[in-house]
């Protein structure tokens, strides 16, 4: 056979195998963005602390006790939560109490947890953030009677 | 269940891509074939179609119980077991050209030995596809599955060394002419009992006590599970004088325990131990040889392979290292043209060092891409890792991807001269059929995650599968939907 084709043979075949590289590459790339674009997310305006929340007393009843957690967006809305003593962790893991479909929650995204007759909506380190309403938690914060808690695209709030 | 609107199942991308592979292969059988018979036989394009046909039986049996799985696995992985089959293909007619034989069948010799381990590999994947509809399964038989790997891992260890060692490793068991490489199986079964047993400890396991320079260390009492691994895979190196496995075995868990807990002091304390032992087996080579003896070998060896005391010694000289080393060298940066170089200058051409024989052929450009090939079958693995939502999924997927790219690292290190070698096979590529089978498995396990992973919630499927089951993920909380 003539050195010719042999080398391009040679050279073809290295050739070719970089572009099913890229190919493939091209394929996950696809697959990338082929999901969780299709809502935009929602979130408030960075620095906006859990203070405004003293700011919207409308909703707020105060003097009953929270007696469920009741999921009011997102994949799992109308699920409900009877609520005790135990605290409640919220997330895309598996062992969460409440386990969340959702593209923008992390694994372990926030804990409920009751003190004194009071909850406390806490952030445990996820990528996204909780949302209180408009504000961010940032620490422990106490939840108010109908103030939507915000992870991703689902929304809860506490019921009497 | 590839019509449901608005679902991506991408299955059509996976056999487009499993086209192109096959395409690759047939491309590497014809350029040898000009290399070797200074003509392209009409039926050069046979081994690529028969083992196209095998991958696309596979590609059917996952669109039909995987539908959702990731498309890249499987044609990236069939592009390797193809370029395998053929290089072998290549090996068997330059054997057939020298010896003045007729030119083997396409079901003779190495190559048709391979294609046929390949067959029993995919059935094997698809039986397993077919029976393990959902990978959460698995964790129930934990405990036997971790019985069982460990029971794997022993038999070579304790077998006589003439049922069990070959090359100095004593990793097989030899049953006749059938030789087992029972590690590779072992490799599974662990990861799904580590991942079990991870899941259940990993609160306990990432608690932390002491803080140095940033980094939580564990508290003293919790590294016993590590330092048990460390002692099990110390044993692998001594009595089945193998460093790659127990590199192997005690990596997959330092890893899944990483994975499990988030806490990057394990990977810390995981390196100091393995590294310590490895440097302490190595000084107790040289003072007291015995089990150690073979070790410090090797270790000799990658240290300076060149050396005349290490290339002219009796037994276990470095002559497969060098002749491997000069074999990429010769290749350079564009190899020589598959068909055209001299792979049997290197011992062992059909297994351990199939990376040096092929990277003669297509050069640094070439091993390059494949082991890209390679990163993106491990990238995929643990982007199923990353999207699952269940722990134990998590665990099994990233521990599999792993071990997969951990075993490529070691046999390729191996070869290059980056750590001592050892005789892993590279996954696909060499001859052997403990090995494709394996491995296979491991990719029809990472093909059911991934499936789990990209699956819509609700789909039609899963409606028809029956009631759904109460979402034991609830545990203790009393719920109840409300119908809107």
């Amino acid at each position: 056979m003539p050195e010719f084709v042999l080398t391009v043979a040679r050279f073809g075949f290295l050739i070719l195998l970089w572009i099913f590289v890229f190919t493939v590459v091209g394929v996950i790339r696809r697959d990338l963005f082929a999901g969780g674009r299709t809502k935009s997310i929602v979130a408030s305006p960075r620095g906006v602390g859990g203070a405004v929340l003293q700011g919207r007393p409308a909703k707020v009843k105060r003097g009953k006790a929270a007696r469920q957690l009741v999921v009011t967006a997102g994949n799992l809305a109308g699920t409900r939560i009877t609520l005790g003593e135990a605290p409640i962790t919220i997330g895309r893991a598996e062992d969460s109490t409440l386990v969340i479909t959702d593209d923008f929650a992390s694994a372990r995204h926030a804990r409920l947890v009751p003190r004194e007759g009071q909850w406390f909506v806490e952030d445990l380190g996820s990528t996204n953030g909780t949302y209180l309403d408009r504000g961010k938690v940032s620490g422990p914060t106490p939840v108010p009677l109908g103030v939507p808690i915000r992870i991703g695209r689902t929304s809860l709030e506490l019921r009497p | 269940m590839s019509r449901i609107r608005g679902l991506k199942t991408r299955r059509n991308a996976e056999l487009g891509l499993l086209v192109f592979a096959m395409l690759l292969v047939a491309a590497f059988g014809a350029t040898v074939e000009a290399n070797q018979f200074d003509e392209i036989r009409a039926n050069f394009w046979v081994p690529a179609g028969l083992i196209g046909i095998l991958f696309f039986g596979l590609h059917m049996v996952v669109r039909f119980t995987a539908p959702f799985a990731d498309p890249v696995l499987l044609p990236a992985v069939a592009l390797i077991n193809g370029i395998g089959v053929a290089f072998l293909r290549r090996l068997d007619l330059e054997n057939a050209i020298a010896n003045k034989l007729a030119i083997p069948g396409f079901f003779a010799e190495t190559s048709g030995r391979q294609l046929a381990w390949t067959l029993l590999s995919l059935i094997l994947a698809a039986v397993l596809l077919l029976l393990l509809r959902d990978h959460r399964v698995v964790s129930r038989y934990a405990y036997t599955l971790g019985l069982v790997g460990i029971v794997l891992m022993m038999i070579p260890a304790v077998l006589p060394a003439s049922l069990s060692e070959v090359n100095g490793a004593k990793l097989w068991i030899r049953l006749g002419p059938v030789t087992i490489q029972p590690g590779e199986f072992a490799k599974l079964a662990l990861v799904s009992f580590f991942a079990y047993y991870l899941v259940r400890k990993r609160e306990v396991l990432s608690l932390a006590s002491h803080r140095v320079l940033g980094v939580d260390f564990p508290r003293g009492r919790d590294l016993g599970p590590v330092l048990t691994v460390w002692l099990f895979s110390l044993l692998v190196l001594v009595f089945e004088k193998d460093l790659g496995t127990a590199l192997l075995y005690f990596g997959l868990f330092v890893v899944t325990l990483y994975v499990a807990t988030e806490r990057s002091s394990w990977l810390i304390i995981g390196l100091v131990l393995f590294f310590g032992g490895v440097y302490v087996a190595y000084l107790l080579g040289e003072t007291v040889g015995g089990p150690f003896a073979n070790f410090y070998d090797r270790a000799e060896i990658w240290l300076d392979p060149f050396a005349a005391k290490n290339y002219e010694r009796e037994s276990g000289n470095s002559y497969q290292l060098v002749q491997g080393l000069l074999g990429l060298g010769t290749g350079g940066l564009f190899g020589t043209g598959p068909g055209a170089g001299s792979p049997f200058k290197v011992p062992e051409v059909r297994t351990d060092f199939i990376f040096a024989g092929l990277g003669e052929e297509i050069g640094l450009f070439g091993l390059a891409a494949l082991l890209i090939i390679y990163l993106l079958i491990v990238e995929r693995g643990l982007h199923a890792a990353l999207a699952v939502r269940d722990s134990f999924g998590k665990l099994v997927a990233g521990g599999l991807a792993f071990t997969l790219g951990l075993q490529v690292f070691v046999i390729l290190g191996g070869i290059t001269g980056l750590i001592p070698l050892t005789g892993q096979t590279t996954p696909f590529l060499s001859a052997g059929g403990s090995s494709l089978m394996a491995n296979w498995l491991l990719i029809a396990m990472l093909l059911r995650i991934s499936d789990a992973a990209r699956r819509p919630a609700n789909t039609p499927a899963e409606r028809a599968s029956g009631p759904k089951k109460a979402p034991t993920q609830l545990h203790g909380a009393m719920t109840e939907v409300i119908k809107p």
